[in-house]
């Protein structure tokens, strides 16, 4: 059944269907919904985790991570400046392989200060060691949260579910909510393996100093784990939507068209609704990138092996470098694709983005110039 | 009684990699004993950390976690969360680290472990400064005390800062349990440990602990350090229930400060400079005064 809805509680709800046992943040705009409703689920005694009141996003990240070892599975939701204090425990609780969901309500970040919408938030922390995914709209943020504990605990990696701040966080959408009996059904209790958990009766060390001896071989398995999450992507995208009866792509990537445009947007997040929608005038195929990390190079090249033109819309810059999904399409495609890749820059810090954006880009993109283009409504 | 030392203590295994004589490492042994095996220990980056976890060859008998530098008071707080919700009614959660770790980085993630009321036990081993990374000044250091950014130079002596008084703040926080001793007193860590174990909710313990490359002293010189800290007047052996003080080591014929710095090299500088000698003096007469040790 449908039901008009905000984003935020929609991922709420969504959130108390997988039943974590520890939820602990700190409020940010415009992730501050979620963690209101999901505290107030809690006082309403609707749900039974505990809550953590943290002074910090530091504490917060770090909270869930104890928890994760402990054994329980953890919820903790940011945005921007919160994401980016919790930098440091990012990292280690990659590193420590604790599952935990963590939902990024993208923002813009300072300075200047600004409290609307871009990517460079989260894909700042493209090297930490979280698998990203990213909702185009709130029936994919519903569907994603309830894959991602799924992939989390599989495959042992914390994942991040990126959500566009406001556009969809504050937005009422119809979406389709699961009722709880399909979601236990799909997602069990988490009950994590002995030797994975602190647990007295079986004591081992956790995050150990490691010396030159084997530091880089840690990485290096870590990485491959990592790459190896694919296929676990893939395959709990594919239960999802046998068991739900809806299909985003491979959970990877999503491919709009016929596959034989010359020209092509790539795009993560909101934005491609607003492609799709500019589709409708103009003939462009459309690459929807689900999972930023781990970054799908194969299903990319398959997707992209036809385009001549492809313009990589990015709502996040690398400062004196490019947009940071064209930088990615640019990794991957060296040697391998024959199309010309060209980064556009648009939407920062909340700034619109129209139909009219996107067909200066679908003409801009067949310039050949490498230069990076700044692109701003009329 | 090397016997009794050396005796094997399978919660904190020897071979780890503390310095010959390290207060710290001495004092880890004997409260791991007090707490025994049905613990989860969380552990600040540090010294403690360093020498006793080296991948491959953990010392810990216990299960032992460390994350970072400054979380481990949150890490604590998700980790007594997950034991409740697990049901489990018997592990309890100690977590530790250095004066840097408590006094400076992770202070205010501390002060937000104990206004949420936490059960967990926080355990910091004061040796006055950072040792793991070269004997920096931390807001533990004590008045005139040298260390590589609080040098004694031809224009001052040492740290010009007060050491922060965290028994005032710790018990700021309405802690349940709070207790301060050295590794002077080895007893007295263990039995202050086990009753800090009874108690449920927000609990510290601060013990100073010697370091002898970063004080610089003789590696057999622990436990009489320890002692003299508290004999001085310099470090108040203190222990508080809900607020009150419940017990406290006596001095009532305080032993003069040279005593205990002239022992050490990060005091070389003053003490043949009888003006300040005073002045620290004057530190410990404050300790006696303001916790009543001479009654
Ligand atoms: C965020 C961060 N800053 C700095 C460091 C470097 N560092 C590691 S241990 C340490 C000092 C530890 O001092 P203390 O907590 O007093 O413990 P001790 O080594 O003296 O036992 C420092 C500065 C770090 N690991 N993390
Ligand atoms: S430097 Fe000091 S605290 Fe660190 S191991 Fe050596 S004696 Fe112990």
């Amino acid at each position: 059944m449908k039901n008009i809805i905000e984003g935020s509680r929609a991922v709420a709800l969504t959130i108390k269907m997988c039943k974590p046992g520890v939820v602990s943040a700190y409020p940010i705009t415009p992730q501050t919904h979620i963690v209101e409703d999901l505290a107030r689920f809690k006082a309403d005694g609707e749900a039974d985790y505990q809550y953590l009141i943290a002074e910090s996003e530091f504490a917060a990240a770090s909270i869930v991570l104890g928890s994760s070892l402990g054994g329980v599975r953890s919820y903790t939701a940011s945005s921007s400046q919160g994401l980016l204090l919790m930098t440091e425990v990012l990292f280690s609780i990659a590193g420590l392989r604790a599952p935990i969901v963590l939902t990024c309500a993208n923002r813009a970040i300072s300075s200047p200060i600004n409290i609307w919408n871009d990517q460079q938030d989260a894909l700042t922390m493209r090297d930490s060691g979280w698998i990203m995914l990213y909702c185009e709209d709130n029936q994919e943020a519903i569907d994603l949260h309830i894959q991602a504990y799924k992939i989390a605990e599989a495959v042992k990696f914390p994942v991040m579910v990126n959500m566009d701040g406001f556009i969809l966080t504050h937005t009422y959408e119809p979406v389709d909510l699961p009722g709880q009996k399909e979601v236990d059904a799909f997602l069990p209790a988490y009950k994590p393996k002995r030797g994975f958990y602190l647990d007295s009766k079986n004591p081992a060390s956790f995050g150990p100093f490691v010396t030159p001896t084997t530091y880089m071989e840690q990485r290096q398995e870590m990485f491959g784990d990592f790459i190896g999450s694919k296929t676990v992507i893939k395959k709990v995208a594919a239960e999802f939507a046998k068991k739900f009866g809806r299909k985003q792509g491979d959970g990877l990537v999503e491919y709009i068209g016929s596959g034989n445009e010359d020209v092509v947007l790539v795009a993560m997040g909101s934005i491609v609704g607003t492609l799709r929608e500019s589709k409708k005038g103009v003939n462009f195929g459309i690459l929807k990138i689900k999972t930023f990390r781990p970054f799908p190079d194969e299903e990319v090249l398959k997707k992209l092996s036809k385009a001549k033109y492809i313009a990589v819309v990015d709502k996040s810059i690398s400062m004196g470098a490019e947009g940071i999904l064209a930088m990615e399409l640019k990794r991957v495609s060296c040697g391998r694709l024959k199309g010309r890749i060209k980064s556009f820059v648009v939407g920062l810090g909340g700034k619109d983005i129209t139909i009219g954006v996107i067909e200066k880009i679908v003409k801009e993109v067949k310039k050949s110039d490498d230069k990076i283009a700044w692109v701003y409504p009329e | 009684m090397p016997e009794k030392i050396l005796k094997h203590n399978p919660l904190f295994n020897p071979g780890h990699t503390a310095c010959a004589g390290c207060g710290q490492a001495m004092t880890i042994q004997h409260i791991t004993k007090a707490l025994g095996s049905d613990v989860v220990i969380v552990n600040a980056t540090g010294c403690s950390e360093v020498y006793s976890s080296k991948y491959g060859e953990s010392a810990w008998g216990q299960p032992w976690v460390h994350s970072l530098f400054e979380n481990s008071a949150p890490l604590g707080s998700g980790i007594a969360a997950a034991l409740h919700q697990r049901g489990n009614k018997t592990t309890r959660v100690v977590v530790q680290g250095g004066d840097g770790a408590t006094f400076d980085i992770g202070f205010g993630l501390i002060s937000g472990m104990w206004e949420r009321g936490d059960d967990v036990l926080y355990i910091c081993y004061d040796n006055e400064a950072y040792m793991n990374t070269g004997v920096q000044s931390s807001g533990s250091t004590p008045h005139f005390a040298n260390t590589t950014t609080t040098p004694a130079g031809k224009k001052n002596h040492g740290s010009q800062q007060y050491k922060k008084n965290m028994i005032d703040v710790a018990l700021a926080h309405g802690l349940r349990y709070m207790a301060t001793t050295t590794c002077g007193y080895l007893d007295d860590i263990e039995n202050k440990v086990r009753k800090a174990m009874t108690f449920s909710g927000p609990r510290y313990i601060q013990i100073l602990t010697t370091c002898v490359p970063g004080w610089g002293t003789k590696e057999d010189m622990a436990v009489d350090l320890g002692k003299l800290a508290s004999e001085t007047g310099l470090y108040p052996v203190l222990e508080y229930i809900d607020g009150a003080l419940v017990n406290k080591m006596k001095v009532t014929k305080p032993k003069p400060v040279e005593e205990y710095l002239k022992h050490q090299k990060r005091f070389i500088h003053i003490i043949k400079d009888p003006e300040r000698l005073a002045w620290v003096q004057g530190l410990a007469k404050r300790n006696i005064n303001k916790y009543g040790l001479d009654k």
